[in-house]
């Protein structure tokens, strides 16, 4: 049986300082600095980088060198009580969701980080000059090249073959983005110019250049090989999706998790088969993403042809009837019935006609904004106000950005999200480390995915490792630490279980 | 390719989720109220977009990203 797929978001944000001098580096710093002092009391627990190998490649090498510079320590790098991890990533703010069993939780959590930045901001601008603003952006680029990603995580089975998930799972990779694309205008894929194409479904398709690689910065692969478990490496791998877009619509979130988590299900149980295989996965991904009709095929690899619609249908056939054969306990069988829901009507949509999505498909609801301005106002597909409302759909201030004004669906309720953005997930080791962080911040001296360091004076620091990621849930610990008094008395306990 | 080339759906095996579409797509309650939405949106977005978007556009510049 697959195992059950934890997954979680890391998404770097878009920021802008205006009004005042600022480099994005210090920018984000400011923000996330800003966040802390206002919501916690105790000295800032530290990010422990002892179990970081974002160099170690999946099919078996190790690159040391080239990815040194990768782990900035001196920057701002904070967890939070969610069990999330809040830090400066690059040249921007990234926030790393804690992990989660199930799509419906993955968009929680996701929306929680939105409603942190949002607060994030408006501590920030207390702390600027009189008239300065910082304003971020959920969005995956600039419009002049320049990308940062949203990344996704999912756990499997080490023994499942890595060939057998590059094989297998790079359709859906390249396919998925008819549902789970956040729309662009213009084109930036090299040696084009930006107004060969007006409008696109991806925001990071322009950006790939390669089936499979370790990369992230440049020459993104479209299956990414950094293998690095955060968890027991001997049981485990964390596959890195790095292809997808960060998405405005709560509904496309759950898409993207929810489908994904199934169709690697379907990898690691072996019956999705090896004839939904693309011939050229790089162009395949642009040519899909170029073309809002719908209607342009790309070449499987016995030669025959076939649109992203078909291709995203013979998937679905495939989760249904693996439904049926095998349940969808590895997705949370509840969520992911309510996926393969979702998914059928999705494509039914986009096969109609793609504006009846447009209430939870983000290209789709931007595409309408943008055309619907360009058409009311007789404007050239290379005005600058339309890129203007592309890049403002991600805007994440409550009252500016134009997503929130499309009347897009929601799936999680405000309350759920707000509490979400201190309360961790309860059915991950996310609990562990969220509630100790809650109860016993002055301990607690570092924290990263799979430990926590503990400072319980008289002893020398505590390590507690967490090396599985549904240990530590809830119903393992919930009493056991709401019972203690101090994390001396945590640590006794835990070791006596 | 016949297995993999999805082809119309029979009334036979619709589901919930296909009607919820096909509702969506004959047009209707929800393609009006996203047209009126959309129509309101537009009527407003001047008062939203940045002022100057040419300048606002130029200087959205993001190096250094994953």
């Amino acid at each position: 049986m697959a195992l059950t797929k934890v997954c979680g978001l890391e998404t770097e944000y878009g920021i802008v300082v205006r009004g005042a001098e600022s480099n994005p580096v210090t920018a984000s710093s400011l923000l996330i600095n800003a966040y802390l002092s206002a919501t916690t009391s105790s000295d800032r627990v530290r990010w422990d980088f002892r179990d970081e190998h974002p160099a170690h490649d999946a099919r078996g090498f190790s690159l040391a060198d080239p990815f040194t510079p990768e782990i900035e320590t001196t920057l701002v790098n904070a967890v939070l009580t969610n069990g999330s991890r809040y830090y400066v990533d690059h040249a921007h703010p990234e926030i790393s969701i804690p992990e989660v069993t199930n799509a419906r939780d993955a968009v929680r959590w996701d929306r929680a980080a939105d409603e942190i930045i949002r607060s994030s901001m408006q501590y920030a601008r207390s702390i600027l000059d009189e008239g300065a603003e910082m304003v971020i952006y959920k969005n995956n680029s600039d419009g002049k090249g320049n990308s940062y990603g949203c990344h996704e995580n999912y756990l499997m089975a080490r023994q499942t073959p890595f060939g057998r998930i590059i094989e297998q799972a790079t359709a859906h990779l390249v396919t998925r983005q008819i549902f789970c694309g956040a729309g662009k205008v213009g084109c930036e894929e090299p040696g084009r110019a930006p107004h060969d194409v007006a409008f696109q479904l991806s925001q990071r398709a322009d950006f790939f250049e390669e089936e499979v690689g370790l990369e992230t910065t440049l020459k993104r692969p479209i299956i990414n090989t950094r293998d690095e478990p955060h968890c027991d490496p001997q049981k485990y791998r964390r596959l890195h999706v790095i292809v997808g877009d960060a998405n405005m619509s709560e509904v496309a979130t759950f898409l993207k998790v929810g489908t994904t988590s199934i169709v690697l299900s379907m990898i690691e149980d072996d019956v999705l088969g090896d004839d939904l295989v693309l011939m050229k996965p790089v162009s395949a991904i642009r040519h899909i993403s170029h073309d809002c009709s719908l209607r342009q095929r790309v070449q499987l690899a016995d030669g025959t042809m076939a649109t992203a619609l078909e291709i995203q249908w013979g998937l679905l056939e495939r989760a249904q009837k693996y439904e049926r054969s095998h349940g969808l306990g590895s997705v949370d069988e509840e969520v992911g019935v309510v996926v393969l829901e979702r998914w059928e009507q999705v494509l039914t949509g986009l096969e109609a006609n793609p504006d009846t999505v447009a209430g939870y498909v983000d290209w789709v609801a931007k595409r309408r904004l943008v055309e619907g301005y360009a058409q009311r106002h007789g404007l050239s597909p290379s005005d600058p106000r339309l890129k203007a409302i592309d890049l403002q759909y991600h805007d994440l201030r409550a009252d500016r950005g134009l997503a929130y004004r499309v009347g897009l669906e929601t799936l999680i309720d405000p309350d759920e999200a707000i509490a979400a953005m201190v309360n961790p997930p309860t059915t991950t080791r996310a609990y562990f480390r969220g509630r100790c962080l809650a109860r016993f911040p002055d301990e607690i001296v570092a924290a990263n995915w799979d430990s926590i360091v503990f400072d319980v004076g008289s002893d020398p620091l505590r390590r507690v490792p967490m090396m599985e990621p549904l240990r530590g849930t809830a119903d393992h610990v919930a009493t056991l630490i709401d019972d203690s008094a101090t994390a001396a008395e945590l640590l006794a306990r835990l070791s006596r279980d | 390719m016949a297995e993999r080339t999805h082809k119309s759906k029979q009334p036979s095996d619709r589901t919930p989720a296909t009607e919820q579409a096909d509702l969506a797509a004959t047009g209707t309650e929800s393609g009006e109220r996203l047209k009126a939405e959309l129509d309101d949106l537009l009527d407003e977005i001047d008062d939203v977009l940045e002022t100057n978007a040419e300048e606002f556009v130029k200087s959205y510049v993001q190096k250094g990203g994953q």
